[in-house]
């Protein structure tokens, strides 16, 4: 398997490693019972140019790499790490952390068969698919393109970034596991002023792709055009209003709202904590048999997307809510374990320095049968929310919010006039079921979703179509 | 408490980075290297869940070549990574564009005197003793009351660390510091009535933290407090901010006149130098120099001496928030806060906490907020709250899924009052804040 001996190679080898050194690390865990144990290697590169002033002005390269070691035995978890790649080191971690484990518990060894699974991305080093030159001319390109579609452009900021991952895990049943993770990502980000009035505008994407996927489409330019047509827009804006109402939300990256409203509160941790709004609802209904959600790991190139997740366990498209009636949870192996199903592929971590846990890749709504027009003719006054910024939530209580950055007043059924940005409330476990309408026209972001979870940051998607909220509280000033 | 020896350490890794950067051909650079030891265990339903065991270490360089700029990073020391660290920089400063106000601190404004600020207290605890204190902080928790139906544990974190600072203008600095916290969530109710909250205490000496039983009780008394909360109906009133969401009122009006705001214009309260952007009674000043306190340190990120000094007194703009960067974009100069500020503090007024809810009389008191709803550029802020409505001066009952709207520059500039039930837990100290009007958007 060329991909595991080019990553063996990477972060054993050059450091001195080889696999039996992993075995003797392995040996020391399972001195004691316990229910999994794992070793997971990482390398990692990552650099960032940004422009600002029309100049380059910033650019680094980082290099870390590193290992964690982890026992778990029943619901406890031992965790060690260090920078250092070397025997002795990983053998201390090991005999450190297997001391959470105590008398009574029982090794649960399962041999899983060798898998595969299809390769969602290529194994490249985007770093090096453009040389230092065409980075900075690209940026600088950006720059001078956006500013000639407005003369109210004041300020062009332009950001380019790149992560080169290498991981290897080591799993209890002697299996051994590569991936090689691409990310890049591009965003600008323009400030406008007319008569004294100052908004700013921001467009992004990325994926696991190398930085050829912005020359493609004439992407790199969009992202402009687009930031520049959202100032344009919040140029206009008058005060948002506040209160209850029917909420239409565009296709795309709207679907933060499933992240939030739901996705978190699926994660099989809480649920089998049972501290989720969702806990000990399967098989219920929580959701308009309108709306069918999963979360998927699968999808090619896709920022949220992984081979496998950071456990070993391939990604999957998982059914969350299928016709309105809650299906299961996203699992990672302890969690899986202890509810007695199967791990989901959603197992992640930020890094060797953290501990993995249940978490989303792509969380998105399947496409149903309304054209979009029809559901904003639909309305006769309500909130059009196009574009949003970040999202958060109880998911104990269920209550979420999530903030609108490009929103326009519908009124007897049309668009109307922009309003400003204002952050939007509701209750997880109900909102889907106000869900009257679902359009037509799904779409996934652009690539720019970063989740952040006891501390922990991971790329993820989000994605849906149009879809009609039968009621929503919008946080505006206009009462 | 400082071992010096592990400082020297750091110190001469820092020195051969700045050297081969010069021997590199850099003609400035500047170097920062930290190293970071620590245990997290949590403990939940009376035994453990998690022990972790923490070991970081990070390295950064940046190189100029006249006023272009390159950075790299690692976390491996050996000779070989510095030296190809360095060399990354220096590659990248090939690329970047010349930057006329790119460059070190002026010499004259880095600091020369290093008072021992007493941040650095291990605790001499191992993982044993810290699952036992986090057992005694759940247990408290969870025995608090019937009402207390599940828990997501507590936990006990300490930190202890190096860090060393050094520049090609012979600045080379590093002290020791440690850090340690105690936390508790627990639930109560079931079903869609379903409540959590949390409690905290963070402190830089163990001897400084709450108590474990209090922290576990007040987490408790948090959590029921908001069993049976209701929306509201959408209005206007008076919101009175708990201390521990003030400091983010105050951290979002200090973004807006940090100098990357202000030359990116970017910032709701641009050319407010001078003029008035708080009420009269207000004052807010930095003390970087506070013994044991969490944001105390006698040079920021970039070697440059903080100083002790008043952002807003009379309500008036006194000076902005400046790195030396941003400072040179603006034609002024560093006020020693790259890296951000130290121990701000804002000035209270007369009333504790009761004081304040008889002053809020009849409205909105908020203990939570949700999202990243505010914009910088134009002050508009709309969050998702949760708190409690309050009638003549006494809570009635808990308020969630509402949501709070308003303008920054609005709302600071008719702040009504600010108490003295100061939260400590952080860089700023600030009670609680009493809003004359606020948009509520509810059922």
């Amino acid at each position: 398997m060329p991909l595991l001996e080019q990553v063996t190679q990477s972060i054993l080898a050059v450091n001195g490693l080889q696999t039996q050194d992993i075995d003797q690390v392995m040996a020391a865990l399972l001195s004691v019972p316990v229910d999994a144990a794992d070793i997971y290697f990482q390398s990692s590169h990552f650099e960032s140019w940004s422009l600002e002033g029309g100049i380059i002005k910033e650019g680094s390269h980082s290099i870390e790499h590193g290992a964690g070691v982890r026992v778990v035995s029943g619901d406890k978890t031992g965790f060690a790490y260090s920078d250092r790649i070397e025997l002795p080191i990983l053998l201390e971690a090991a005999n450190n952390v297997k001391a959470i484990v105590r008398h009574g518990q029982h090794a649960q060894r399962k041999i899983e068969s060798a898998k595969s699974w299809p390769q969602l991305y290529q194994p490249l080093n985007p770093l090096k698919s453009l040389d230092d030159q065409e980075k900075i001319d690209l940026l600088k390109r950006i720059d001078s393109e956006t500013r000639k579609l407005d003369s109210r452009v004041e300020e062009v900021m332009v950001s380019l970034i790149a992560a080169y991952d290498n991981i290897l895990i080591a799993n209890q049943d002697g299996s051994l596991v590569a991936d090689v993770r691409p990310l890049v990502r591009l965003n600008v980000t323009v400030i406008m002023v007319e008569n004294g009035r100052r908004e700013q505008g921001s467009m992004g994407g990325g994926g696991r792709s190398d930085y050829s996927y912005f020359l493609e489409n004439d992407r790199a330019f969009e992202y402009g055009r687009e930031a520049v047509r959202q100032a344009q827009v919040n140029l206009q804006a008058q005060e948002a209003p506040a209160g209850n109402m029917i909420v239409v939300l565009g296709p795309g990256w709207p679907g933060i709202l499933l992240h939030e409203a739901i996705g978190h509160g699926l994660e099989g941790d809480f649920n089998r904590k049972g501290t989720s709004a969702f806990s000990g609802r399967v098989g219920e209904r929580v959701a308009s048999d309108l709306c069918t959600v999963v979360d998927d790991g699968t999808l090619p190139g896709r920022r949220g997307s992984l081979n496998i997740d950071d456990e070993g366990t391939p990604t999957e498209n998982t059914v969350l809510i299928e016709k309105g009636i809650l299906k299961g949870y996203m699992q990672d192996k302890l969690n899986a374990r202890l509810m007695g199903v199967r791990p989901t592929g959603n197992g992640r971590r930020e890094s060797y320095a953290h501990l993995p846990m249940p978490r989303m890749t792509n969380t998105y709504m399947l496409p149903g049968a309304s054209d979009p027009e029809e559901i904003i003719r639909s309305v006769k006054k309500g909130l059009y929310a196009r574009n949003f910024g970040g999202g958060q939530v109880d998911i104990t209580s269920g209550k979420f919010v999530f903030s609108a950055s490009e929103a326009y007043l519908i009124e007897n059924g049309k668009i109307t006039r922009p309003v400003k940005g204002a952050t939007l409330i509701g209750n997880g476990p109900d909102v889907l079921t106000k869900v009257s309408m679902v359009g037509n026209d799904m779409a996934l972001d652009s690539g720019v979703g970063t989740c952040g979870k006891d501390g922990q940051s991971v790329p993820v998607g989000v994605g849906q179509p149009t879809i009609k909220i039968d009621g929503l509280t919008v946080g505006g000033t206009s009462v | 408490m400082q071992n010096q020896e592990e400082i020297n350490r750091l110190k001469h890794v820092v020195q051969q980075l700045l050297d081969e950067a010069k021997h590199q051909g850099a003609s400035a650079a500047e170097a920062a290297f930290s190293v970071d030891n620590g245990l997290s265990v949590s403990a939940r339903l009376g035994e453990v869940e998690t022990v972790e065991y923490h070991c970081d270490q990070g390295i950064g360089v940046t190189v100029y070549f006249g006023q272009k700029k390159g950075s790299a990073s690692t976390n491996d020391i050996s000779i070989d990574s510095l030296k190809e660290t360095v060399k990354a920089a220096c590659s990248i400063a090939r690329y970047t564009s010349a930057d006329e106000y790119a460059g070190l601190p002026d010499a004259n404004l880095l600091a020369t005197e290093f008072p021992d600020l007493d941040l650095n207290h291990p605790w001499d605890i191992n993982a044993e003793q810290a699952i036992e204190l986090a057992i005694e902080c759940e247990n408290a928790a969870r025995n608090y009351d019937k009402a207390i139906s599940n828990s997501e544990g507590a936990s006990i974190n300490t930190h202890q660390g190096t860090r060393v600072f050094g520049n090609s203008l012979g600045f080379l600095q590093g002290y020791q510091s440690s850090r340690h916290s105690l936390s508790c969530s627990v639930l109560a109710g079931s079903g869609d009535a379903m409540q959590r909250d949390y409690w905290y205490s963070v402190a830089r000496s163990p001897a400084g933290l709450e108590l474990a039983r209090q922290v576990g009780e007040k987490a408790a008394q948090r959590t029921l407090a908001r069993l049976d909360a209701r929306s509201l109906s959408t209005r206007q009133c008076p919101v009175l901010f708990a201390s521990e969401m003030a400091s983010g009122l105050i951290g979002a009006m200090i973004g807006a006149i940090s100098g990357g705001s202000l030359y990116r214009k970017s910032s709701f309260l641009l050319d407010s130098l001078d003029t008035q952007i708080l009420p009269e009674f207000v004052r807010i000043h930095e003390q970087p120099f506070l013994k044991g306190a969490l944001g105390s340190g006698s040079y920021d990120a970039e070697g440059v001496a903080t100083q002790a000094r008043d952002i807003v007194s009379e309500g008036i703009l006194r000076s902005y928030v400046l790195s030396t960067y941003s400072a040179r974009k603006l034609g002024m100069q560093t006020t020693g806060n790259a890296g951000g500020v130290h121990n701000l503090t804002v000035e209270s007024g007369d009333n504790d906490f009761v004081g304040m809810l008889k002053l809020l009389d009849t409205g909105l008191l908020v203990t939570e907020l949700m999202g990243q709803g505010v914009n910088r550029v134009t002050g508009d802020y709309s969050r998702g709250a949760s708190g409690f409505w309050v009638e003549n001066g006494v809570i009635q009952y808990p308020v969630q899924e509402i949501t709070i709207a308003g303008n920054l520059k609005h709302m600071l500039r008719n702040m009504v009052a600010i108490g003295n039930d100061v939260d400590m837990r952080g860089n700023v100290r600030v009670g609680s804040i009493l809003l004359e009007r606020m948009a509520i958007a509810g059922e």
